[in-house]
């Protein structure tokens, strides 16, 4: 599963991250490691971005960015 | 960079929302200087302070989460470590967040030069339930660490005395803090570094273990160094590259895989033996604002209820409440400066006309600006910023813009009666390169204060019937017009700026300090006054010039002068010679009198105490006062003959007034600025703007209110100041000529009108480009010009209202924006590397 399809109130952890350059460096810098674990806390009014919750602090994140984490639900 | 013996320069780093900046103000106090690195955006904040007797250079680096090559904040940051070589490096580190601030810390350690950490923020981490063994942190990673809670001054003391401890014994004292990769990057890292070092170049002037590092996470930068400094530099980059292919078949991950995690992995370490957790993590009062704040139906009520009280705060209380109050010292300021100036002639009417309107026009708009300042400053430093931008984004993306773009269009004026400027300027929060340009590029369409007066006159004089619709049509189309051109720019021109992924940390809320938002306010203020006063000088007395000379003929002169002459001796003959008060009105008189006559109206328009203004000037010259005072004398009593006088002067003054108007309306007929909008005349006739229109509009260039301005001096009007008179008039000298048509496409056009040169100075500023600015001057005109001539043309050959043109000019607009939207915002977006 990806991250996008997590639903607010889910939690989970990484598996993969699937992207490279710019984005992909970006989540590894802010902690986007496999075996971390993630909360999802709520979707933005439009659905897109959505807000969650990874090593303590909140980070929000587009859906297309979403796509690129693979995690296991738990 | 200058390093005398007992100066010692110190960047300061750390991560976004760790607390930097309060750090920084509390290390330096008022003693800061705000620049810019040559050439990009990011600004370059300086500051010093004594200790011990040594001075000591504060450089505040910008806030990163790493320090790689992709940002232009981490480039700074990296390229100032490494090529300016400080004495020693700050990194503030959010105790509450610790785990992810060692992520860069260790970075940091790794170029090589003396360290030593702040740990901020003690206060929220406390708070939080957190406990952290301080002496074990700095034991594990062998560098001093000062507890400090930055916005109460907590700490600044021992951290001084740490600079100064770390600085000093400079070589004694490298960072040892050795971070080890492990078994299977460890052996490939030695192999670079040792190939590295075989190169003088490189081996003298860089940290080799961080550009070995650097090598195997690809970073450009890194290899650009290569590649400019090391003799054998195909080599080490063949062979750079073959390592990393090798590591990524074998480990089945990339090597900035490896690195980040192993980095997170000590870091995780460190935490789990430094902090202890002593009680569970609850809801936080942030979760709990967030709740409502970011919620899918109470959120954007919220920003709505924001973002309104930030625009009746600014326009409502600051524009008409403080700026009048303002006005009054602004105008006596100029008053002053008006009587230093040489009394009649081209040069005073160059100097006040040109310069000291010029400036002035724009200073009013002052304390406008600081509170704006203000307000942006305690949104930024409260937090709130972020959500903005998670609750708008998705709409905003659509159209290559972001969600840190809402509140830059929201001060151009959305709505109506924004301003640019503060709107221009507020963009520098936008990291994402790409969609700022975007935003800086429109916001001079949106619906700035100057530009709604002219919207209200022609508005009233035309649309009567319509005026609330034809307003709200005004600011939805304009905001159309702005999206269709941000995703049209964003899929064209500015394709390959750089962009940047949306992932934005929420920071925990805070309350701001006084001091942060007060400086930060008024150093933007301090910034735009700076840049604009010297080139609105420079543009005010090129407008001057064109709209004043070659001026009129000379026999034009002498007729004038003889007519003036003629009203002032009729207006004597009137008066009759056994008039007491005659005698004080020939000559000179008659001129000390018109002055007397002038301050007198003005002050009673503005001071509410009628009595002690009656009283100053009747000490002042109690004959001229009872003339002014409609032949009353201080004490009541009535005299006849001062009253005489009263009704024959004011009889003189008007005349003369609409002769000096007829007269500056010639001067303008025959001026260069004239002879221009008869010479464009025949292309915007298809617009439908005559040569008065065209004078208005290039003079509406300086500043946005010379619209109107113009408009009145060429429509002949006594008082320019009040709509009410210029719109009488200007429906009096269209009525056969303009029809509501007419005043859509103008509209329109001023809608979408280059910004003025203040704005245009701005974005010179924001942007550091002369060819963004000039863009942002060219695109408008054309833009407008082909809706105004296809509204006015489209209107007149298919015999349309303009009420329906409005109808269907709003549909075929909507109808591209709504499929630009459902287009743009699936397909573009995945389209991700």
């Amino acid at each position: 599963m990806t991250l996008d399809q997590m639903k607010p109130g889910d939690e989970c952890r990484i598996v993969k991250i699937d992207i490279q350059g710019i984005t992909g460096q970006r989540m590894l810098d802010m902690g986007f490691i496999p075996g971390t674990a993630i909360n999802v806390i709520r979707n933005a009014p439009l659905m897109d971005p959505i807000d969650i919750k990874i090593k303590g602090y909140m980070v929000a994140l587009r859906r297309s960015e979403a796509r690129a984490v693979e995690v296991n639900p738990s | 960079m200058n390093k005398s013996s007992n100066e010692i320069v110190v960047a300061l780093t750390g991560q976004p929302n760790a607390g930097k900046s309060t750090i920084f103000n509390a290390l330096t106090g008022a003693r800061q200087h705000v620049a810019n690195y040559p050439g990009i955006t990011v600004e370059k904040k300086t500051g010093t302070y004594r200790f011990n007797g040594h001075k000591t250079i504060v450089i505040d680096l910008p806030g990163t989460y790493s320090l790689t090559s992709y940002t232009q904040e981490e480039r700074v940051a990296r390229n100032f470590l490494l090529h300016d070589k400080p004495s020693a490096i700050i990194d503030v580190v959010d105790a509450s967040n610790l785990e992810r601030n060692l992520y860069l810390a260790f970075q940091l350690a790794e170029m090589g030069i003396s360290m030593a950490i702040s740990l901020n923020m003690m206060d929220v981490a406390q708070q939080r339930g957190l406990t952290i063994n301080t002496k074990q942190l700095s034991n594990e990673l062998s560098v001093p660490v000062v507890p400090t809670v930055g916005n109460k001054g907590t700490g600044i003391k021992d951290l001084r005395e740490v600079i100064e401890q770390i600085s000093k014994d400079k070589n004694a004292s490298q960072p040892s803090l050795h971070l080890n990769y492990g078994k299977t990057l460890e052996p490939v890292l030695a192999r670079i570094e040792k190939h590295l070092s075989e190169d003088m170049v490189i081996s003298t002037h860089y940290p080799m273990r961080w550009l070995a590092l650097k090598l195997m996470e690809n970073d450009a930068e890194a290899q650009r160094l290569v590649r400019k400094h090391a003799k054998n530099k195909e080599n080490i980059l063949g062979n750079v590259t073959r390592e990393r292919e090798l590591f990524q078949t074998e480990q089945k991950q990339t090597a900035e895989q490896a690195i980040a995690i192993r980095r997170y992995e000590i870091a995780g370490g460190i935490v789990g033996r430094c902090v202890k957790r002593e009680k569970e993590e609850e809801q936080t009062l942030t979760d709990r604002i967030d709740r409502i704040v970011c919620n899918r139906v109470t959120g954007p009520i919220f920003l709505a209820g924001i973002l309104f009280l930030l625009y009746y705060l600014t326009m409502k209380i600051g524009g008409e409440y403080i700026t009048p109050w303002a006005w009054k010292y602004w105008a006596m300021l100029r008053d002053v400066i008006a009587n230093l100036l040489p009394a009649e002639g081209l040069i005073r009417s160059l100097l006040l006309s040109g310069i000291v309107d010029g400036v002035f026009a724009i200073m009013n708009y002052l304390p406008i600006f600081l509170i704006l300042f203000l307000l942006i400053a305690i949104l930024e430093d409260s937090g709130y910023m972020a959500r903005i931008a998670f609750i708008m984004d998705r709409a905003l993306r659509a159209f290559g813009l972001h969600g840190q773009s809402t509140l830059p269009m929201i001060l151009g004026g959305v709505v109506m009666g924004g301003c640019a400027i503060p709107g221009v300027m507020a963009t520098r929060a936008m990291k994402d390169q790409k969609a700022r340009i975007t935003t800086i590029m429109i916001i001079p369409l949106m619906n700035c204060m100057a530009k709604v007066p002219l919207y209200i006159l022609l508005v009233s004089i035309f649309f009567k019937n319509h005026q609330a619709i034809m307003l709200w049509f005004m600011s939805l189309i304009t905001l159309c017009i702005a999206l269709i051109v941000a995703s049209v720019m964003n899929l064209t021109i500015l394709k390959r700026e750089e962009s940047e992924p949306f992932i934005l940390e929420m920071p925990p809320y805070h309350l701001p300090t006084i001091t942060g938002v007060v400086r930060r306010a008024i150093e933007r203020t301090w910034l735009f006054v700076k840049k604009v006063i010297t080139i609105i000088i420079a543009v005010a007395i090129v407008v001057w010039v064109f709209i004043t000379f070659p001026g009129i003929s000379n026999e034009k002169i002498a007729y004038y002068d003889g007519e003036a002459n003629k009203f002032t001796e009729m207006f004597i003959e009137k008066t009759g010679e056994d008039n007491p008060y005659a005698k004080l009105l020939i000559g000179s008189g008659l001129k000390e009198f018109g002055q007397y006559w002038d301050r007198y109206k003005k002050q009673r328009m503005s001071t509410k105490n009628k009595n002690a203004l009656k009283e100053k000037f009747n000490k002042e010259n109690p004959e001229f006062f009872k003339i002014v005072n409609r032949g009353k004398g201080i004490d009541g009593k009535k005299d006849k003959q001062a009253k005489k006088i009263y009704g024959a002067y004011k009889k003189l003054d008007k005349k003369l007034k609409r002769l000096s108007i007829i007269r500056r309306k010639e001067v303008v007929y025959v001026s260069f600025a004239g002879r221009f909008g008869r010479f464009i005349e025949p292309v915007t006739k298809f617009a439908g703007f005559d040569w008065k229109t065209n004078i208005a509009l290039a003079s509406s260039f300086a500043a946005k209110e010379n619209l109107i301005a113009t408009l009145g001096t060429i429509y002949s009007v006594g008082n320019v100041t009040s709509g009410e008179t210029l719109a009488k008039s200007m429906e009096e000298d269209t009525s056969e000529t303009w029809t509501p048509l007419h005043a859509l496409a103008l509209m329109l056009f001023v809608a979408l009108f280059p910004p003025c040169i203040a704005t245009l100075i701005m974005i010179r500023v924001e942007t550091k480009s002369t060819r963004w600015m000039l863009f942002a001057t060219i695109y408008p005109i054309i833009l407008g010009f082909i809706i105004a001539i296809i509204v006015f043309q489209g209107g007149q050959i298919l015999g349309l209202t303009a009420i329906q043109v409005m109808i269907f000019l709003s549909i075929f607009i909507f109808t591209i924006l709504t499929a630009i939207y459902f287009m743009g915002g699936r397909p573009a977006a995945m389209k991700i590397e």
